[in-house]
């Protein structure tokens, strides 16, 4: 039995996941999990991960959640090549401290772009007051500056010369911000130069076909029914009015 | 040159980095960064971490940030007894999965009570509305019981039967509410249990000796001097409220 991954390409996480699957020839079923169907609150995807979010594994009996996790786990379970996750004790943890850095800090901010210009206006009916927007913009700022300055410097990929998990996690949460139509890249040259490099060592192809969906994803929300994305309002609610 | 672990016990990731560290007889120089004094803004500190945060580690010319990526590198270099990051593929998963998702659940909700309850009160003479306190307290609520029902279950520690890096990480989250007066084992018997196991195998003297400072916060900010903070007024209302 080959093992699933349940994933919703919309979702930061799962696109590193999918990425990270594909470019290692790990054979795996795709399990479609979509978010604003709400397939995560089903009963049989309550069973593989109670706290109903994507990504989630399933291997054998074996069930797991969270991007990182799942990675590590397939990097040791798939004997993938070293730079992913290198044995080498400070490129190892170069990566970790990216790893651990980045959830609260570029996951959170980039994530909010897409709450502020999309999903909240379409939900919602109005749009998020002014202060929050500016704020949310201020982070996200900060975080691709720190981005720049600690964790790239002059170095081609996070850990030194070659790409690593810290790579492919940085990518996919940078390009979210772009799905809300916020061009993260203008003016970042540096920040340029590494997601072409990202992309090129990813493979364009895969690269693109992982970042299609979230890329038409403005698109998508703005023809749905509002009335079936009322179940979002709370959460609205609590982090921005 | 020792290792040089740069802390303050206020700060719950400062707390785990001492605790492995003490309790792994790993030789270091502890270097006192009082936070409420703003020393983290300091030019020399601003060499060891820009990012201006606790705790950072320095092994010669190697500077390290980010606590989890710290105690991973220290379970490495000074290979440390197998449980706290089992070399088991199920086990370990359990545990990244446990620090990953404690990021932005317990260790955020944890926090943001701490501060709304006593720091922001107390310190900057600033009240908390009341819709606000009760939605911090219900997410720290939500984390706790999911740390109850998905991360213990009917295991003695997160990983099964014996403590590891997850446990260490959650507990230090956990007492950071309590610093603020709230008891959070009350009506938690299974949560109680766990905390009660983990200090009996961290050592209960060192336990203490590691929450002294966080369990007296109360007392210490009768007598803290509210104007060191007041620069940082803004920044905190933000981050918090």
């Amino acid at each position: 039995m080959p093992l699933e991954l349940y994933l919703d390409l919309f979702s930061q996480p799962c696109r590193s996941v999918y990425i990270f699957a594909k470019k290692n020839n790990i054979p795996f079923d795709f399990k479609q999990t979509s978010l604003m169907l709400g397939d995560q609150h089903g009963e049989e995807f309550g069973k593989i991960n109670m706290m109903r979010k994507v990504p989630a594994m399933r291997d054998g009996e074996f069930c797991l959640s969270e991007s990182i996790a799942m990675m590590m786990y397939m990097v040791e379970k798939f004997k993938t090549p070293d730079h992913w996750y290198p044995a080498d004790l400070q490129k190892r943890a170069r990566v970790n401290e990216y790893l651990a850095w980045q959830h609260g800090e570029i996951r959170m901010h980039g994530s909010k772009m897409f709450w502020v210009n999309v999903m909240v206006p379409k939900i919602m009916g109005k749009e998020v007051p002014q202060d929050k927007r500016d704020d949310a913009v201020e982070d996200l700022n900060r975080s691709l500056k720190m981005i720049e300055e600690k964790f790239l410097q002059d170095k081609p990929f996070i850990a030194g010369d070659q790409i690593s998990l810290a790579d492919l996690v940085a990518i996919v949460e940078i390009v979210q911000p772009l799905a809300a139509g916020v061009d993260v890249f203008e003016g970042r040259p540096k920040l340029s130069a590494w997601k072409d490099r990202v992309r090129q060592k990813i493979g364009p192809e895969l690269f693109d076909e992982a970042h299609k969906g979230v890329m038409g994803a403005m698109e998508v929300v703005k023809a749905l029914d509002s009335s079936k994305l009322q179940g979002f309002k709370p959460r609205i609610q609590k982090m921005f009015f | 040159m020792a290792l040089e672990l740069y802390l303050d016990l206020f700060s719950q990731p400062a707390r785990s980095v001492y605790i492995f560290a003490k309790i792994n007889n790993i030789k270091f120089d502890f270097k006192k960064i009082t936070l409420f004094a703003g020393e983290q803004y300091g030019d020399e500190y601003g060499k060891i971490n820009m990012m201006r945060k606790v705790p950072a580690m320095r092994d010669g010319e190697f500077y390290l940030a980010e606590s989890i990526a710290i105690m991973m590198y220290l379970s490495e270099k000074f290979q440390t007894p197998d449980h706290w990051y089992p070399t088991d593929i199920q086990k370990r998963a359990r545990v990244n999965e446990y620090l990953s998702w404690q990021h932005t659940a317990v260790r955020m909700h944890g926090t943001r009570v701490f501060w709304l309850r006593l720091m922001i009160p107390k310190m900057l003479g600033e009240e908390v509305p009341k819709d606000k306190m009760a939605a911090a307290l219900e997410d720290l609520d939500g984390s706790l019981q999911l740390i109850e029902e998905k991360f213990l279950q009917d295991r003695p520690f997160i990983a099964g039967n014996d403590i590891s890096l997850a446990d260490l990480v959650a507990i230090v989250e956990i007492m950071q509410p309590v610093g603020s007066g709230l008891d959070v084992f009350e009506k938690r018997p299974k949560l109680s249990g766990w905390r009660n196991r983990v200090r009996a195998a961290i050592g209960p003297e060192l336990f203490d000796e590691a929450h002294q400072i966080i369990l007296s916060a109360q007392e210490m900010v009768k007598s803290m001097d509210g104007s060191t903070l007041q620069p940082f007024k803004p920044k905190i209302l933000r981050l918090f409220l």
